[in-house]
């Protein structure tokens, strides 16, 4: 057996699974929309329209897609620690208020290279002592983080809601002011006259850097191996003298912050102030990203864009179907995975199995 | 009725890339002790489960006492008389023994389980074949010896009439084999048939009348027990001359006063099961020292403590003088500490990674690895890729994940992988349990030659024959506690296991 076949069976099962499970979801709905007594074809033709028709449709599918690959990102690399984030709209949601906040107290006169990674900062720290909460118990009292998480998301909604009502809010909004321009991110229709209407910001490109990151992290420092060594087989790490507890808490900090991160996209990005429910719950929609891209930085890109590809879609074929079809082909697709993810991974393995007998 | 309890009739069994069992021919003579040996990957299991209905052959028939299985699965093998005690038990622990041999196929009475009939089930089949088990002990209480009896119970109230054992010795006490043998024995007498799965060819020879051996998928021969030695059955297993298992040679004379390398002083753990008890003894460079006793009696907890996995209640650990008790895991690794778990797959290795990420687990702090905070990856394989020549790992390929090694290649990259680190104290924990001959003539090897290295060795070990063939000295634990102790040489396995089982007194 050669390595380089290896790799490349590796590399095909990682990537072919999610593809298959997006047909198969596609095909699924299109029966779906046959039932309904449309024609799938014009549907999916719409949709198609929609997503890449025009570079504002685009646009407006990069930017939710931008803010997918924050959350997304965030809840692969818990998962990568072995830990299920589930609280990555709280964080996200924390971070926001926790940006918006800072960037007031900010003095307007401060330049924007200083001002606006310090309100990124503040998104990433607020979010990361969130997450830092079930970490803890986890790693100390081996409290279960899926429910803490869970958990903490209404107490993060009541905390954000009582300090915006209490102190933040506008009269008679459910928004703060808005932040000084300092402290915003630009947005690309300034560079890009085709944009123009799309609020496709800065925060795209420091998603992406984020991805890159993250991979570098993971795979390539001791920290990131002690990590996924953790997030594997606990065991086998505590008794290699991995400090486990810390790697979890560490780890957990790091998708909190990613999350708050996640933030920027609306808050500094888009309409400047911080405002009751802007998540969208895009946290929870980072679970299904990253479960299509198989907890991996590389498949949080495509995986996002699909996501938010749908989202956008959604809008455009109301006229025809109900617009819930869209949920609906991401439900499946989230289903799909799951099972062939299972049984490709069962086959690969049973294939690897045998080899090693038989060598 | 035929003369044949089992027959396997030109068996082909394939997996994806690999032949598990070639064209192969098995007969087992109603009313016999029949033992069949091989390698770990031989195809011994497979053909197992094929007998039994779990997997399906590609091409062969299976008949048990003359009648065909066809496709009909387990049910059907069992319908026919067939019965499999497995490996490793399939008991629910808490509920009682007549609970547990009801399980599946509960005696009824109207719409409600039948107690009654159920515990008279195991009481009758008890007596007759004269297994002491008392029906309403919770199998969580039971020993390891008494958890079998209930299996054995188990099939036999299903009406087995030729009963398979997947290693049925691996976890006994020489005590317990023997109680084992008796009622096999007594049950062969009753005109029942047992095929028997087994690696220890000494027991093989003593109990079985025939022997098949089995080797890469196929069957090698059947051979006469009274008409051969164990020295000829482990060459045929392995395909080639092996020197049989004998005892190493112990210690040089002038290392006798050699430093104490790791100490242990009256270390008490809490814990209602498998706590220590005041448990004290040191262990000198240049020496393997073997903890006997029954799997249960405080090993793993032993192994915790020593590890640093687990803080005693009271007591001190001194690694070369210097207290270390309260000191994390990676400070003592630090200090030279490698182990080799009896877990492989929980502790010793994590199976979705790389084989190479696997051979720096526990090392990846190696200045050689590393660069600031970077891994270097090519050194990382590099190494992977030396170690797998060097232990002899097969398939030697670092990108592939852990889990597509047999189990005995996993076990050689753990021990190289502990061994490289040049530690001065190693633990071992069952670090040959379910390997091949050949595979355990290697690693024994390697832990002498790391002895004469002058390392200081820690052996647990639930063989016993492995403690003897090994060790310098030998402790024998029973109930976190250290009962007796003896040189290897002047070992007698009747005393040890009479120490094991906790009914002799302590002893110098």
């Amino acid at each position: 057996m050669s390595r380089r076949g290896e790799m490349a069976a590796r590399v095909a099962n990682e990537i072919g699974a999610p593809i298959v499970a997006v047909a198969a979801a596609l095909v699924v709905g299109a029966i779906l929309v046959a039932l309904l007594g449309r024609d799938p074809l014009a549907v999916y033709g719409r949709l198609a329209q929609a997503i890449f028709g025009s570079s504002y449709g685009f646009g407006q599918v990069l930017f939710k897609a931008t803010t997918l690959i924050g959350t997304g990102l965030a809840v692969a690399v818990a998962f990568r620690a072995g830990l299920f984030n589930i609280g990555a709209e709280g964080q996200m949601y924390l971070g926001g208020l926790a940006g918006a906040s800072f960037a007031l107290l900010l003095s307007p006169e401060l330049p924007g290279v200083v001002a606006a990674p310090l309100v990124l900062l503040a998104s990433a720290v607020a979010g990361a002592l969130w997450a830092a909460i079930p970490a803890l118990l986890r790693a100390w009292l081996g409290v279960h983080e899926v429910i803490n998480t869970i958990m903490l998301n209404f107490v993060a909604f009541a905390l954000a809601g009582w300090i915006l009502v209490e102190h933040l809010a506008l009269f008679e909004t459910v928004h703060t002011a808005e932040i000084p321009v300092s402290a915003r991110l630009a947005r690309l229709e300034q560079f890009l006259p085709a944009l123009r209407g799309a609020p496709l910001n800065l925060t795209l490109f420091l998603q992406l850097l984020l991805c890159v990151a993250c991979y570098l992290a993971l795979w390539r420092t001791r920290w990131g191996y002690e990590v996924r060594a953790t997030g594997n087989s606990e065991a086998a790490a505590r008794s290699a003298g991995i400090p486990v507890r810390r790697r979890i808490v560490q780890a957990m900090a790091l998708s909190g912050a990613l999350a708050g991160v996640a933030a920027a996209n609306f808050v500094q990005g888009y309409k400047y102030y911080f405002e009751e429910g802007f998540t969208s719950a895009a946290g929870f929609k980072g679970i299904a990203v990253a479960l299509l891209a198989r907890n991996h930085p590389a498949g949080i890109v495509p995986a996002a864009l699909f996501f938010g590809a749908l989202d956008r879609g959604g809008f455009v074929i109301n006229a025809l179907v109900p617009k819930e079809l869209v949920d609906i082909l991401q439900a499946l697709v989230i289903l799909f995975v799951i099972a062939l993810a299972r049984t490709a991974q069962q086959r690969l393995l049973r294939r690897r199995m045998a080899r090693g007998v038989e060598a | 009725m035929s003369a044949f309890a089992l027959e396997l009739e030109d068996i082909s069994k394939r997996f994806p890339g690999v032949v598990a069992n070639d064209r192969v021919h098995l007969q087992v003579r109603a009313g016999s002790v029949h033992a069949l040996v091989g390698e770990n990957g031989a195809g011994k299991t497979t053909l197992m489960r094929i007998a039994y209905g779990m997997t399906r052959a590609d091409h062969g028939v299976v008949r048990i006492q003359g009648v065909e299985l066809g496709v009909g699965g387990t049910h059907r093998a069992i319908d026919l008389g067939l019965g499999m005690v497995h490996q490793h038990f399939m008991l629910v622990p808490t509920l009682s023994v007549c609970e547990n041999v009801a399980l599946g196929s509960e005696p009824r009475h109207g719409p409600w389980f039948d107690r009654d009939a159920a515990r008279r089930n195991v009481v009758e089949t008890a007596e007759r074949f004269g297994l002491q088990l008392d029906p309403d002990t919770r199998v969580e209480d039971l020993s390891v010896g008494e958890q079998q009896r209930v299996e054995i119970v188990k099939v036999l109230v299903r009406g087995a009439r030729v009963l398979i054992l997947d290693e049925p010795t691996a976890v006994l006490t020489p005590q317990e084999v023997d109680e084992l043998f008796a009622i096999l024995r007594r049950l062969v007498d009753e005109g029942h048939t047992v095929l028997m799965i087994s690696h220890r060819l000494q027991e093989v020879l003593a109990f079985a009348e025939l022997i098949t051996v089995m080797r890469d998928g196929r069957v090698v021969g059947d051979v006469v027990a009274a008409e051969a030695d164990a020295e000829k059955l482990a060459a045929w297993i392995v395909g080639r001359e092996v020197p049989t298992l004998q005892r190493r040679s112990r210690r040089a004379a002038s290392r006798v006063e050699a430093e104490v390398e790791l100490r242990c002083e009256n270390l008490c753990t809490s814990g209602a099961r498998e706590a220590l008890h005041d448990l004290s003894f040191s262990v000198r460079r240049g020496e393997i020292v073997g903890i006997a006793g029954v799997e249960g009696n405080g090993q793993q907890a032993l192994a915790n403590v020593l590890l640093g996995l687990e803080t005693p209640t009271s007591g001190r650990l001194l690694l070369r003088d210097e207290e270390v008790t309260t000191r994390s895991t990676a400070e003592r690794r630090r200090r030279g500490m490698a182990y080799v778990p009896a877990d492989r797959l929980r502790e010793g290795l994590i199976e979705a990674m790389r084989i190479d990420e696997n051979a720096i687990l526990g090392r990846q702090h190696e200045p050689e690895l590393n660069r600031g905070p970077w891994l270097r990856s090519s050194r990382i394989t590099e190494r992977a890729l030396q170690l797998l020549r060097r232990f002899e790992v097969r398939p030697a390929v670092p990108e592939l994940p852990a889990a597509a090694l047999s189990g005995g290649n996993q076990q050689r990259l753990i021990v190289g992988r502990e061994l490289e680190r040049d530690p001065s104290f190693l633990l071992l924990a069952q670090p040959t349990r379910g390997v091949d001959v050949g595979g355990i003539q290697f690693l024994h090897e390697c832990v002498v030659a790391a002895r004469d290295a002058g390392r200081a060795i820690l052996l647990i070990s639930a063989d016993l024959n492995e403690i003897l063939i090994l060790a310098d000295r030998v402790l024998v634990i029973f109930e976190g506690r250290v009962v007796g102790e003896v040189t290897a040489d002047a070992a007698d396995p009747a005393q040890l296991g009479l120490w094991m089982t906790g009914s002799a007194e302590a002893a110098g």
